[in-house]
C-alpha cells in the first residue's frame, strides 16, 4: 500500500490559485481511474479535477471554498502497491473533536495544514448531540494545562468554557503557524477560544472552531416563540465570484441608467408569424435575437458603447465585433455566456446558439471561452421583467440592456386609444465614458428598429 | 530608451527590496531589481556587517592589548600587539564584497533581473533607470519601494572635512587618535567604543541624561560602566554647539567646552530616503517623514508596497526583511499580514544588549500587571569561563497567567540569545513553557531559563 498526492494541476495560463468549489468524494471513498474528485473554479470557469488513479480517498487538502494554490495538495489516495515516497507518510489521526478531520501537508510549502473536510451526507458533525465547542475541544488539549508554580503565586487564569473568547481589547496569543493558517482559512483569531496555557490558540482550537455548528441552534421549543437562529452561510464558489464582481461594479463604475418604452407590437407579430411559419423546422425565436439584431445595427454607429474601459490603465478598447452576454440564471447563481461575433448570425443562428449557451451554463457545461470575453451586454427577466430595472455593468463594459415585460397598453395615437403592445429597455451606462446624450441617442436607435422591425434587415 | 515591462518591481537592494525580490523569483514572478549603488544596502555595505568585523577586529586587538600589559586573570601574556589598519579595513570589505556576490548570486538564482542604476519613479507603475548603458523605463504590475535611509545631519555640524557619518567611519585611513561621538544611541556607542579599543581618545556627546534612552536604566547600566572602563568620556546633558577649530564645541550645563577631535562622528539617528525618487510624484499618504503602510505593507496607492527603513522606526534589517519577504507573498497571491509579537532589537555594544518586546515599564504603561524575573550572569558558570561575568537576562510576564511579554539581556555575546527570545514571544511562551525547557549546560543560555524560574520563585542558581 502507498499513497499517491494529487496536486492542483496549472488549470490555465496565469492561474496562481483556484477555489476548491466543490467535492465529489469524501474520506474514505474508494474511487476509479477518471472519476471526477473535485470542482475549482477559476476567474473564469469551472474545472473539474479528474482522478489520476484508482484508490482510497485518504484526506482532502481544502475545505470547500476554500483557495488552493497550484500545485499544493488536492487530494491524497490511498493505492495499492504504490511506492510509500517520503512525501507519502501516513496521516495523522484525526483530532479526537471530530472523526472527518485529517491532516495534510500543503506539499507546496511542506507548511502543514489541516483540513476540515464534510462528513458523508451533509454539514453536521457525526456525533448526534455535539457538545460545545470549546468543551469538546478542550479534552485533547486538557493535559497540556499546567499546574500553577507553588501554592502562593496567583494561579494562571484558565480560559472560560463560554462567553466570550477573551476580555475586549485583549490580544489572541497564538504561534507563527495557527496566525497564519488562520488568516490564510479567513479566520478572525479574536472570534476563536484558546485552549492552551494562559489561552493560547492551538491548531486544535481552529479545528474546533472550523467544525462548530451554528451557536444558536437549540431544539424549537413549543408554542409561538421568537426565532433567534441566524444561519451562516458561507459564500462560496460563484456566489463569491458574483459577490465580488457586483461589489466592484458598483464601486467603481459610476452607473446611470436610462428607461425608455418600446411598441412592440410590431415585431411580435413578425415573431410570430415566423414561428408559426417554420414550427419545428427551425430554433423557436425570442425576443432576444431581434434585440441582437438591433445591436448590430445601431453599434456601427455607437463604437463607445460596444466597448471595454480598462480603467487602471486608463484606456478604452471599441470593439469591432459585437460579442453580446446573455445573463442567464443557473441553480448555483448568474453567469453570462457569450454570443460571440453576433453580427455574423441571423435571427435563427442567434437563437439557436443563445439556447445553446444557456442550456449550457444551466448545465454547468459551458465552457471558459463561453463565459468571457463580452462586448456588451442583455439582461431579460421574460415575464419577470418588471417595469423597470437598473441593471449593473459587467465590468469592464461599459453598456448593459435590460428587457422589461411586455404589457398591453392603451395608446393615444391619431385621436383615439388603441392597444399596443409596449416594453421598456431600461439601459445602464458607465457615465465615466458614455455621455448621457448618446446613451439616450443610442436607446432611441434601439426603439426605432424595434418599432420598425423591417429596419433590422435593411442593409443600410 | 528601451523599455522592460515586469510584474514586480523592487526599488532598493538592501535587505529589504533583495529579500522581497528572492522571494518573489521563487514565487515565478518575473522580476526586475532597481540598485544604485552596492547590493544589500546599507546593513550589508556600510552598516551591519561592517560594524561588526570592525568591533571584532578592534575586541581582539584590544585583548591582545590588556595581555601585553599582564592583565589577563588566567595568567597568558604575549608582547605588544601591533594593527595594520589598512589591512583591517581591507579584511572588512573582503567579507563585504564576498556577501555582495552572495547577494547577486542568490537573485540571480531566483531570476530576478538586476537593473543598475538610480530609479527615479514616474508614477505608480513606472520607473525611469539612469543605468550605463543609458535610460530604461520599468513598467510594473506591483512596485515595491525599500528605499532605505541616510544618516541625519545636525545643521550645525554638516558631514565634510573631520565630521562623518556612520557611513565614513567605517573606512577611515587610520584610527584617529582623538575622535568625538556625537550620539550615544546604538550606533555612536558601537563605533566609539570600537574606536577607543583601537586606541582612539573617545569622547562621547549625547543630549539626553542617559545613554542609549531607547533602553531602560536598569539595562544600560553595565554598557555605561564598561564605557567608563574603556576610558571613554561620556557628557551627558551635553549639546554639541559646532565646531571649534579642530576641537567640538559643546555646551554641557550652561558651560561652553570644546573637545578636540581629529575626527568627529554624528550618529543622530536615521532619516528615509524618500527625497530623490520621484516618490514626490505619486500620490502616497505619510506618516511624518516616512511612507505610511498598513499591516500588508500597502501604501495609499494599489499595488505600490513598502519596506523597511523609508517606512519608519524600528529602522531594522531583519524587520526589513520580514516585511519584503511578506509582500512578495502578497503579490504571489497569497494572504499575509504583519502580525509580529516582537521585533527583536541588538546593539553590539559592549557588553551587547539584546531588547525582545515589551520592557517592565512598556508592559505596566500598557495595563499590565507583571512579574518579573532577572537573572545574572555572575551566576552563571560559562559567563565566568568567559571571564564576562558583567550583566543579566531579565523577563517580564503577566502576573495572571504567565505570558511572557518580554525579555531583555545585556551581557558578552548575549546577541545569540535573540533567537531564543524571539522564538519564545513569537509562540506565546509562559514562563512555565521556558522554566520547563532544558537548557544545555555549561551555556549562557541557563541564565534565560534561570530568569524565567526566578520570575516565578523557582531560581535555582541564586
Amino acid at each position: 500500500m502507498g499513497f499517491r498526492i494529487v496536486k492542483l494541476p496549472d488549470i490555465g495560463e496565469g492561474v496562481a490559485e483556484a477555489e476548491v468549489s466543490a467535492w465529489h468524494v469524501k474520506v474514505g471513498d474508494v474511487v476509479r481511474e477518471d472519476q471526477p474528485l473535485a470542482d475549482v473554479m477559476t476567474d473564469k470557469a469551472t474545472v473539474e479535477i479528474p482522478s489520476p488513479v484508482s484508490g482510497t480517498v485518504a484526506a482532502l487538502g481544502a475545505e470547500a471554498g476554500q483557495m488552493l494554490a497550484v500545485g499544493a495538495e488536492l487530494v491524497r489516495l490511498e493505492i495499492e502497491g504504490g511506492d510509500a515516497g517520503p512525501q507519502a507518510a501516513a496521516p495523522e489521526a484525526g483530532v479526537a473533536v471530530a472523526p472527518e478531520v485529517a491532516r495534510a501537508q500543503d506539499a507546496a510549502s511542506g507548511r502543514p495544514v489541516a483540513a476540515l473536510v464534510p462528513a458523508a451526507d451533509g454539514l453536521e458533525p457525526a456525533q448526534p448531540a455535539p457538545a460545545p465547542p470549546s468543551a469538546a475541544a478542550a479534552k485533547p488539549a486538557e493535559p497540556a494545562r499546567p499546574a500553577p508554580a507553588k501554592p502562593a503565586a496567583p494561579r494562571p487564569a484558565s480560559p472560560p468554557s463560554s462567553g466570550p473568547p477573551r476580555p475586549a481589547g485583549e490580544k489572541p496569543v497564538a504561534s507563527p503557524a495557527v496566525r497564519r493558517r488562520a488568516l490564510e482559512s479567513g479566520i478572525d483569531l479574536r472570534q476563536v477560544r484558546g485552549t492552551g496555557p494562559a489561552g493560547r490558540i492551538g491548531h486544535d482550537d481552529l479545528d474546533a472552531y472550523l467544525d462548530a455548528p451554528p451557536e444558536d441552534a437549540a431544539p424549537a421549543p413549543a408554542g409561538r416563540v421568537a426565532r433567534t437562529a441566524v444561519e451562516e452561510i458561507k459564500v462560496i464558489g460563484l456566489r463569491r465570484r458574483i459577490a465580488q464582481r457586483m461589489a466592484d461594479a458598483k464601486r467603481r463604475v459610476a452607473h446611470f441608467s436610462y428607461v425608455e418604452e418600446v411598441d412592440v407590437t410590431a415585431v411580435e407579430e413578425l415573431r410570430a408569424a415566423l414561428n408559426q411559419r417554420h414550427g419545428a423546422s427551425r430554433p423557436k425565436l425570442t425576443l432576444i435575437p431581434f434585440l441582437v439584431q438591433a445591436l448590430v445595427r445601431s453599434l456601427p454607429d455607437f463604437p463607445q458603447m460596444n466597448a471595454h474601459y480598462d480603467d487602471e490603465a486608463e484606456v478604452i478598447h471599441r470593439h469591432a465585433g459585437i460579442h453580446v452576454g446573455i445573463a442567464t440564471q443557473t441553480p448555483s447563481g448568474l453567469m453570462v455566456p457569450v454570443l460571440r461575433h453576433a453580427e455574423t448570425r441571423d435571427v435563427w443562428n442567434s437563437a439557436a446558439e443563445v439556447r445553446r449557451l444557456a442550456e449550457a451554463a444551466r448545465n454547468g457545461l459551458a465552457a471558459r471561452d463561453e463565459l468571457s470575453g463580452s462586448t456588451i451586454t442583455i439582461t431579460s427577466l421574460g415575464a419577470l421583467g418588471g417595469i423597470v430595472t437598473t441593471p449593473v455593468i459587467n465590468r469592464p463594459e461599459v453598456a448593459i440592456i435590460g428587457v422589461n415585460k411586455q404589457v398591453m397598453r392603451p395608446v393615444w395615437r391619431d385621436g383615439a386609444f388603441v392597444p399596443r403592445l409596449t416594453m421598456n429597455l431600461s439601459a445602464s451606462f458607465d457615465h465615466r465614458v458614455v455621455d448621457g446624450y448618446d446613451a439616450a441617442l443610442f436607446v432611441q436607435a434601439l426603439k426605432g428598429l424595434l418599432e420598425t422591425p423591417a429596419t433590422l434587415f435593411m442593409e443600410a | 530608451m528601451s523599455e522592460i515591462t515586469t510584474k514586480l518591481l523592487v526599488l532598493g537592494g538592501g535587505p529589504g527590496g533583495y529579500v522581497a525580490a528572492i522571494r518573489a523569483g521563487q514565487h515565478g514572478i518575473d522580476t526586475v531589481l532597481v540598485e544604485e549603488n552596492r547590493l544589500g544596502g546599507t546593513c550589508l555595505n556600510v552598516g551591519c556587517i561592517p560594524s561588526k568585523a570592525m568591533i571584532h577586529a578592534a575586541e581582539a586587538y584590544h585583548a591582545a592589548f590588556l595581555q601585553a600589559g599582564d592583565a589577563s586573570p588566567f595568567g597568558l601574556s604575549a608582547g605588544p600587539p601591533r594593527l595594520d589598519f589598512s589591512r583591517t579595513v581591507a579584511w572588512k570589505d573582503g567579507i563585504v564584497g564576498r556577501l555582495n556576490t552572495g547577494v547577486a548570486s542568490l537573485l540571480k538564482r531566483g531570476g530576478v533581473k538586476i537593473l543598475r542604476g538610480r530609479g527615479t519613479m514616474v508614477d505608480g507603475k513606472t520607473c525611469l533607470v539612469e543605468t550605463d548603458t543609458g535610460p530604461e523605463r520599468v513598467r510594473a504590475e506591483h512596485v515595491i519601494l525599500a528605499t532605505g535611509s541616510v544618516p541625519a545631519a545636525l545643521p550645525h555640524l554638516p558631514f565634510g572635512g573631520r565630521v562623518i557619518s556612520s557611513t565614513e567611519a567605517l573606512s577611515l585611513p587610520k584610527v584617529p587618535a582623538t575622535m568625538a561621538v556625537v550620539g550615544a544611541g546604538y550606533i555612536g556607542l558601537e563605533l566609539g567604543t570600537a574606536f577607543a579599543k583601537l586606541g582612539a581618545k573617545v569622547t562621547v556627546v549625547e543630549m539626553a541624561e542617559r545613554i542609549l534612552p531607547a533602553y531602560d536604566a536598569e539595562l544600560t547600566r553595565p554598557v555605561a560602566r564598561r564605557l567608563g572602563a574603556l576610558g571613554i568620556e561620556v557628557l551627558l546633558g551635553a549639546k554639541a554647539t559646532g565646531l571649534s577649530g579642530d576641537a567640538l564645541a559643546v555646551e554641557v550645563g550652561g558651560e561652553a567646552r570644546t573637545i578636540p577631535a581629529e575626527v568627529i562622528l554624528v550618529a543622530v539617528g536615521r532619516k528615509a530616503r524618500t527625497g530623490d525618487l520621484g516618490l514626490e510624484r505619486l500620490d502616497l499618504d505619510m506618516s511624518g517623514p516616512f511612507i505610511r503602510i498598513d499591516e500588508r505593507c500597502a501604501t495609499s496607492m494599489r499595488n505600490v508596497w513598502a519596506v523597511g527603513d523609508v517606512t519608519g522606526e524600528p529602522m531594522l534589517a531583519h524587520r526589513a526583511m520580514a516585511q519584503g519577504e511578506m509582500v512578495a507573498d502578497l503579490v504571489a497571491g497569497r494572504r499575509r499580514a504583519f502580525h509580529k509579537v516582537a521585533i527583536p532589537a541588538v546593539c553590539f555594544t559592549d557588553p551587547e544588549v539584546v531588547s525582545a518586546g515589551l520592557s517592565p515599564d512598556e508592559a505596566r504603561n500598557a495595563g499590565h500587571e507583571i512579574r518579573t524575573g532577572l537573572f545574572p550572569f555572575a551566576a552563571n558558570g560559562r559567563a565566568m569561563t568567559l571571564g564576562a561575568e558583567d550583566g543579566f537576562v531579565r523577563v517580564t510576564a503577566r502576573a495572571d497567567n504567565h505570558l511572557i511579554l518580554g525579555i531583555q539581556a545585556v551581557g558578552a555575546g548575549v546577541s545569540e540569545l535573540a533567537a531564543g527570545f524571539g522564538l519564545a514571544l513569537e509562540m506565546g511562551a509562559r514562563l512555565e513553557d521556558v522554566a520547563g525547557t532544558i537548557h544545555a549546560h555549561p551555556t549562557l543560555g541557563e541564565v534565560f531559563h534561570e530568569a524565567n524560574l526566578r520570575a516565578l520563585g523557582e531560581a535555582l542558581h541564586i
